[in-house]
């Protein structure tokens, strides 16, 4: 099984360089106050005032869920290649490098190991900035080169989904990265190897409809979106309003879709619960 | 249109000769494969202007074939199977054993149903919940009696609904791709008309995947690609370009491994001629898939999929 052992990885700068042009406040989607930058991130980017939930970059995720300076990076120095030459309003080659730029990542997925409370793993973490988190040819390939590092250093693999599904501007390739995650997920299987599926928001589409949803023990983020098909569209379907907790974790748990709701504070130790078991 | 009226003036023109031919004895079959060449000519030259938009509306067309012609017409002994063990009977999804070339194989097809009424009971071909249930169980017993599994592909997506969110759709789907990548018995998918994202995937990660010629495979439909990414509707044929979701396409990407010619003008026009290609290629492809044995299937399924995707080295500064 090729391992790429031989590629450079990339490093995780945990060292954030202060963000130059971005503003010191934010405005909270939910409850419409403005909140300074520092303090949202202080309380694990949850709003102060409603408690809403900000989506975290794929490095924030990292340093919130898994032992300090455990994480070492093992995310293949790979990037699309724009296979289909695909323009809509604008270039998908101009979308991947603008999302390049802002992210700092190659796409939208960073994968390595690391230990939670001196428990190893092999944690991939997906990046909502990056096209909505899509999964292309890159994000399939840093899935299924996470779960074979686990097959290979017998480590529990643990997935942090953030996408809005398969990515459009890669066609029929992204959507057979369902098959090929799903196919290296049973390598897990073979090697009697826990998967955790952590649903966060939003993990929907051609993403929840594959590897997300065949976590050995599901978790779903309070404050998540998990479904197959958007709202938009089944509301257009069906002609009828949906109520307001549809496809909520909640939703989800409710419907017996996920194991657990879990508060974003208590993840970390929710998930190092779960993996004593194994 | 006015170079589709010229194809059918000319079909016309040589039934008519035909007819003369055989009333009156008149020997006329020197002008009639004239005509007939011309034809021929002109047909191939119409299909080389068919842009994406065109195939689009060509497997969506309604008299298009559905799955149960091909069943009807490729097996013999169809015994129909009924229910997901829990939830209901998904009518989008025909499955069933059948012989074909009197070998027991299980059949899995998607269902547009046809006509209006017929539609309305398949749901357009929209599969819920139960449909890929219903898929997994037929699997499961494919599986255990070794009968090498045929799935025929044909619907615009899985069913947008709350009651399929409500009963995890997602999560059937995915569990149905799982089942069909670990399945320890030959493999065949076709895509016949729409192979429409999540949903048509759900039943098509098979060992042989083969695509009719004027059929369609896409991540996304391009109504739903244009509303996301133009802002607009209407823009569907300029997103169907965009996404290449054609045959040949799919075939350039790896993705499928044979295209079926359907003959001029598509498949509701030359049955006979897709349907003995298609049974030419099943034949071929499932006698190759019945020579390996368990583990080497297994791992060539596992590579097939392992390799599937498009990228570069980053060669750009960090």
């Amino acid at each position: 099984m090729p391992l790429f052992r031989d590629e450079e990885y990339l490093r995780v700068d945990f060292e954030e360089k202060q963000e130059k042009d971005e503003a010191l406040w934010v405005k909270c989607k939910s409850c419409g106050k403005l909140i300074f930058k520092k303090k949202l991130q202080e309380n694990n980017h949850i709003c102060p005032n409603c408690g809403a939930y900000f989506f975290l970059t794929a490095k924030e995720r990292i340093k919130t869920l898994v032992d300090s300076e455990s994480f070492v990076d093992e995310t293949r120095r790979i990037e699309s290649d724009d296979p289909l030459g695909f323009i809509d309003v604008k270039p998908y080659e101009q979308r991947v490098n603008e999302a390049q730029k802002e992210t700092g990542m190659f796409d939208a997925i960073i994968a390595g190991t690391a230990e939670i409370e001196s428990m190893s793993l092999v944690l991939a973490v997906m990046d909502f900035r990056f096209i909505g988190g899509s999964m292309g040819s890159v994000v399939g390939e840093q899935i299924v080169n996470g779960i074979e590092l686990a097959a290979e250093k017998k480590f529990p693999f643990v997935l942090v989904s953030s996408s809005g599904g398969a990515r459009m501007q890669e066609g029929l390739l992204s959507l057979l990265q369902m098959v090929k995650t799903t196919s290296a997920r049973n390598l897990l299987d073979r090697e009697g190897l826990p998967f955790i599926s952590i649903m966060t928001y939003p993990t929907t589409a051609g993403v929840e409809a594959s590897v997300a949803s065949l976590g050995d023990i599901i978790l779903a983020e309070k404050g998540a979106l998990i479904g197959f098909a958007g709202r938009n569209v089944i509301e257009k379907t069906i002609g009828e309003e949906l109520p307001p907790d549809f496809q909520s974790s909640q939703f989800a748990y409710d419907h017996g879709m996920v194991d657990a709701v879990v508060e974003r504070d208590n993840l970390r130790s929710e998930l190092s619960e779960v993996l004593k078991f194994f | 249109m006015s170079e589709k009226r010229t194809l059918q003036e000319l079909e016309k023109q040589i039934e008519q000769l035909k007819n003369l031919n055989a009333k009156n004895g008149l020997d006329l079959s020197a002008e009639i494969d004239n005509l007939a060449e011309k034809l021929a000519e002109r047909q191939e030259s119409a299909k080389e202007e068919l842009d994406e938009w065109d195939i689009v509306k060509l497997a969506r067309h309604p008299d298009r074939p559905s799955s149960k012609v091909y069943i009807d017409r490729l097996t013999d002994d169809f015994y129909s199977l009924h229910g997901d063990r829990l939830l209901g009977d998904d009518k989008a999804l025909i499955g069933g054993m059948a012989k074909f070339n009197e070998q027991s194989v299980m059949v899995i097809a998607q269902s547009k149903g046809g006509n209006a009424s017929k539609s309305k009971e398949t749901n357009f071909g929209m599969l819920r919940s139960e449909g890929y249930r219903k898929a997994h169980r037929l699997m499961d017993l494919a599986e255990k009696f070794g009968f090498p599994i045929l799935t025929l592909i044909d619907t615009p997506g899985a069913y947008p609904g709350k009651d399929a969110e409500e009963k995890n759709i997602g999560g059937m789907i995915a569990r149905s791709i799982s089942k069909m990548v670990s399945v320890d018995v030959p493999t065949m998918s076709v895509v016949i008309g729409e192979g429409g994202s999540g949903g048509a995937v759900a039943i098509g990660a098979a060992d042989r995947v083969l695509m009719l010629e004027n059929s369609i495979y896409s991540v996304i439909s391009p109504e739903g690609c244009a509303a996301i990414l133009w802002n607009d509707e209407n823009s569907a044929d300029e997103a169907a370009r965009a996404l290449r979701l054609t045959a040949d396409h799919a075939k350039e990407l790896g993705i499928v491994d044979e295209i079926i010619g359907e003959g001029p003008e598509g498949a509701h026009k030359n049955l006979e001629v897709t349907v003995s290609s298609l049974e030419e290629s099943l034949n071929r492809n499932l006698s190759q898939l019945l020579e390996l044995d368990r583990e080497t299937l297994l791992a060539k399924r596992h590579e097939r999929y392992r390799n599937i995707g498009s990228f570069k080295r980053v060669t750009k500064e960090e």
